[in-house]
């Protein structure tokens, strides 16, 4: 190997946690100037290998080497002083103090044994006028988009430590524009010599940015190869260890429209939400919702599920008019939603799988019909097989499952009440390929089966991949439908495009 | 039923080895603790002195432990004791037969509790807010009824809650006995147990889920007004009369040491109200052995601090993970493996 010298290297490193082997021999290297992607399935040891990396866990075995030389670090601090800072996937800062605070808590520059608020907010103009970002640094952090909150907690990352840094899923949460801002700054520190970690599920962003990429699988090093020699599909292999049989060609265009619509929505709308929309579906179709974030498109599927009132329009099921105010009128009328947000949204975190899986359907039968241990179990077992829910055992907390699992589980909850209408929220976010592509054959699954669905997506090549329709959203209103061969991608991202230029900062 | 294993037993143990170490200390500080004697038709003897005087605390801790376990909390508790004990009173004086004076005592618990219930669940204020409120209006309500005088009454009827028994057991046990296994009976045989712990859990997904939480919140604090009415009757039973400033002064913050003793967490979710319940006997059994034992009262508050703390360490320590923390393995923030 010619390469560089690198400038943290991790050798043989092993970290078991009781009864599981997180991390099994793995090698890493991150040499001065490179972006190096860091991939892997959930479950796979990426964030094992990050905390052992930045020291919030010690490793069993293995040394960890900055500039050749073996170093034991003691904990975060000491790997920040060590020049690695760490950015991680929920931004570690406080959104109700103000932008200069944040990027100088616990250092703040003092005089007359108070803060110098003056030199501060000077220091913080300065530091973030480097990444071409002007703020009002003496305003709430809060105030400002979780894509500049994320830039300000690499800010002071890269102050902090300066050498190397960690970025766990930093575009998990931010739009193609502020994807776009980030990757400008990533290149920008390249340049300065940084060794960048980046871990992402976007593989797009792999090939975009990335200059090496090394990929874990269970606990151990799969390989690691420069990303420019190394095509797409083998990286998929790489990460799943297996061929990649998946169906992401649509094969539902061609499907005849239905042409009875038992769940229809007219002139549904709720001030400064969405403006009023009419939706008309169909058993057996999938409903694609493209649009890009603040679109309308959550807000669309709160207003059908009734966790947001309606302000106009009435509602329609198999002809008969219905109210929906609350989601327990939604359930009652065989709706379901799997929303967006996982973890505030949908699981309870301290509820075992089990208990997680029979909620709704119990919150539906009513307080004093309850599941019996045994339903629960049996209920459980079946969705755990049938949607390949990994997971030890069923009384485990659903929190301590990976997040593509802890989707299933939602999922989960929603098919054991047997619905005739399901919304799916952003289903595929944040999770691995292996369950992204089962997520996809679920809902392929489901809708042969003679079920309708509303998907959201971020992804438009997915869309495209199983919609039978696809409604286009722009500035919270719907704006367009496409149907039958016209669904492509490049028609989706025209319809989002149009007019909305001069509107995207 | 799965809850009653051995891994529930090693939960309980802190809990558990706490009482024994107290009532150990007990016997050596007053050697006749342990004695029972049936006197009159009624048992006698200091084991059955706690579970008496502990039984107001034991019962609101049950009502209580659902407000918790919802992640809410309900301060007003001993005012609601105040409000109800004072009607009692005050009607059984004004000649209302006692089914009537009983009922109206219980109605009004329960409409105190609905009132926060309401304002938490459907005003969202703040759990704490809210009850407060109810605490500060609830002495002043208790001394309207009162006019502001103590109301002493003979009513043998109202009276026998208090100090009454039955088949030698005393009434205000036989009632904390009974509600503690209808409730545990209510909860666990029906989903209401879950769906509480649900919304404790995460309110916002469990909405999600279809549940109607602003419904369940009322009913929880109706019960807990309703649990409080009821700790209130047998107290002014007890004491054949009504104190406004002072029924049920501080209990709140008993019932709710109760509980955490007992290892439902504040922040919500998993709750026994059988733990709470024996939360409240080891606080109960402090209390008495300290008089017993002759220590000024002064100590009392002082000492009962102290078990607390230790009996709160050890929970920590063993829900932390504190056995694998000596081995070294301790794992941060419950081990996300990732």
């Amino acid at each position: 190997m010619t390469d560089k010298p690198g400038l943290l290297a991790v050798e043989g490193i092993s970290k078991s946690f009781v009864g599981f082997k997180a991390l099994d021999g793995v090698d890493f290297t991150v040499r001065p100037g490179e972006i190096h992607a860091l991939l892997g399935e959930n479950g796979a040891g990426k964030s094992t290998l990050i905390k052992v990396l930045t020291g919030v866990h010690q490793p069993d075995a293995g040394v960890i080497k900055i500039d050749g030389q073996p170093v034991a670090m003691r904990d975060t601090q000491h790997a920040q002083h060590l020049g690695i800072g760490t950015v991680y996937q929920e931004v570690n800062l406080l959104p109700n103090m103000s932008v200069a605070d944040n990027l100088f808590i616990g250092r703040q520059p003092m005089r007359f044994g108070f803060v110098n608020r003056k030199l501060m907010e000077k220091q913080a103009l300065e530091l973030l006028a480097q990444y071409d970002l002007h703020l009002d640094v003496s305003s709430d952090l809060s105030r400002y988009s979780v894509a500049v909150q994320q830039l300000v907690a690499i800010a002071r990352a890269v102050d902090m430590s300066g050498r190397v840094l960690v970025l766990d899923e930093p575009t998990a949460s931010l739009d193609r524009h502020e994807t776009e801002i980030l990757f400008a700054i990533l290149r920008q520190l390249r340049a300065r010599g940084f060794g960048i970690v980046f871990i992402t599920h976007f593989l797009d962003q792999v090939y975009e940015i990335c200059d090496r990429v090394t990929v874990l699988r269970n606990g151990k090093l799969a390989g690691s190869a420069l990303t420019a020699e190394l095509p797409k599909i083998d990286l998929v292999s790489l990460m799943l260890g297996r061929a990649l049989a998946v169906a992401t060609h649509n094969t539902r265009h061609d499907r005849p429209v239905p042409a009875i619509k038992p769940f229809s929505f007219k002139g549904l709308g709720r001030s400064r939400s969405i403006a009023p929309f009419d939706l008309d579906i169909g058993e057996g179709e999938v409903i694609g919702m493209a649009g890009l974030l603040g679109s309308g498109r959550t807000e669309t599927a709160k207003i059908l599920f009734g966790i947001d009132a309606a302000d106009t329009g009435h509602i329609r099921i198999d002809g008969h008019p219905v109210l929906i105010r609350t989601p327990q009128d939604a359930v009652a009328c065989g709706f379901g939603l799997c929303p967006e947000d996982r973890k505030s949204d949908g699981i309870i975190g301290d509820l075992s799988v089990r208990e997680n899986i029979c909620l709704a359907l119990q919150a539906q039968k009513g307080w004093f019909n309850r599941l019996s241990s045994r339903e629960q179990i049996s209920l459980a077992d079946k969705f755990v097989k049938a949607l390949d829910i990994r997971t030890t055992d069923i009384e485990k907390p659903i929190k301590f499952l990976s997040g593509g699992n802890q989707q299933k589980v939602i999922l989960a909850r929603w098919l054991a009440t047997n619905p005739r209408f399901l919304i799916l929220d952003e289903p595929t976010r944040g999770i691995d390929v292996g369950a992204h592509a089962e997520i996809i054959a679920l809902i392929n699954r489901l809708c042969d089966d003679g079920m309708a669905l509303l998907v959201i997506s971020s992804e438009i090549e997915e869309i495209v991949a199983y919609s039978t329709r696809v409604i286009v959203l722009r500035d919270r209103a719907h704006r367009g439908e496409i149907s039958g061969d016209d669904i492509t991608t490049s028609n989706i991202m025209q319809m989002i495009a149009a007019e909305s230029e001069g509107a995207s900062a | 039923m799965i809850r009653l294993n051995t891994a529930a037993l090693t939960k309980a143990m802190p809990q558990l080895l706490s009482l024994m170490l107290i009532l150990f200390l007990n016997y050596l500080a007053f050697p006749g603790f342990f004695e029972i004697r049936l006197q009159d038709g009624r048992l006698f003897g200091s084991l059955i002195d706690v579970l008496n005087r502990g039984a107001p605390v034991i019962i609101l801790a049950i009502g209580m432990t659902a407000v918790i376990a919802s992640r809410g909390v309900d301060l007003s508790v001993g005012a609601v004791m105040a409000v109800s004990g004072a009607l009692a009173a005050t009607m059984t004086v004004a000649g209302y037969p006692l089914p009537v004076v009983i009922v109206a005592a219980l109605g009004t618990g329960l409409a105190c509790g609905l009132w926060n219930g309401i304002l938490v669940a459907y005003f969202d204020l703040q759990p704490i807010v809210a009850t407060l409120i109810l605490m500060v209006a609830g002495r002043g309500i208790a001394q309207l009824i009162t006019e502001g005088s103590i109301v002493t009454f003979t009513e043998p009827g109202l009276i026998f809650f208090g100090t009454g028994s039955f088949a030698g057991i005393p009434m205000p046990i036989l009632i904390a006995v009974s509600l503690l296994v209808v409730a545990i009976a209510v909860v666990r045989r029906t989903a209401i147990g879950l769906l509480i712990e649900s919304i404790g859990i995460n309110r916002s997904a469990s909405s999600y889920a279809g549940l109607n939480s602003k419904l369940l919140l009322l009913v929880i604090y109706g019960f807990c007004g309703f649990c409080a009415s009821l700790a209130g009757i047998i107290i002014a039973a007890d004491i054949r009369g009504a104190d406004a400033n002072n029924a049920g002064l501080w209990l709140e913050l008993d019932a709710i040491l109760a509980v955490v003793v007992g290892g439902t967490s504040l922040f919500g979710g998993r709750f026994s109200i059988l733990m709470s319940a024996l939360g409240a006997v080891i606080i109960q059994a402090m209390n008495t052995g300290i008089l017993l034992s002759g220590f000024p009262p002064e100590y009392n508050l002082i000492l009962k601090a102290l078990v607390i703390i230790v009996i709160l360490l050890a929970q920590s320590f063993s829900s932390l993970g504190g056995w694998a923390f000596l081995k070294g393995e301790f794992r941060s923030k419950g081990g996300k493996r990732q």
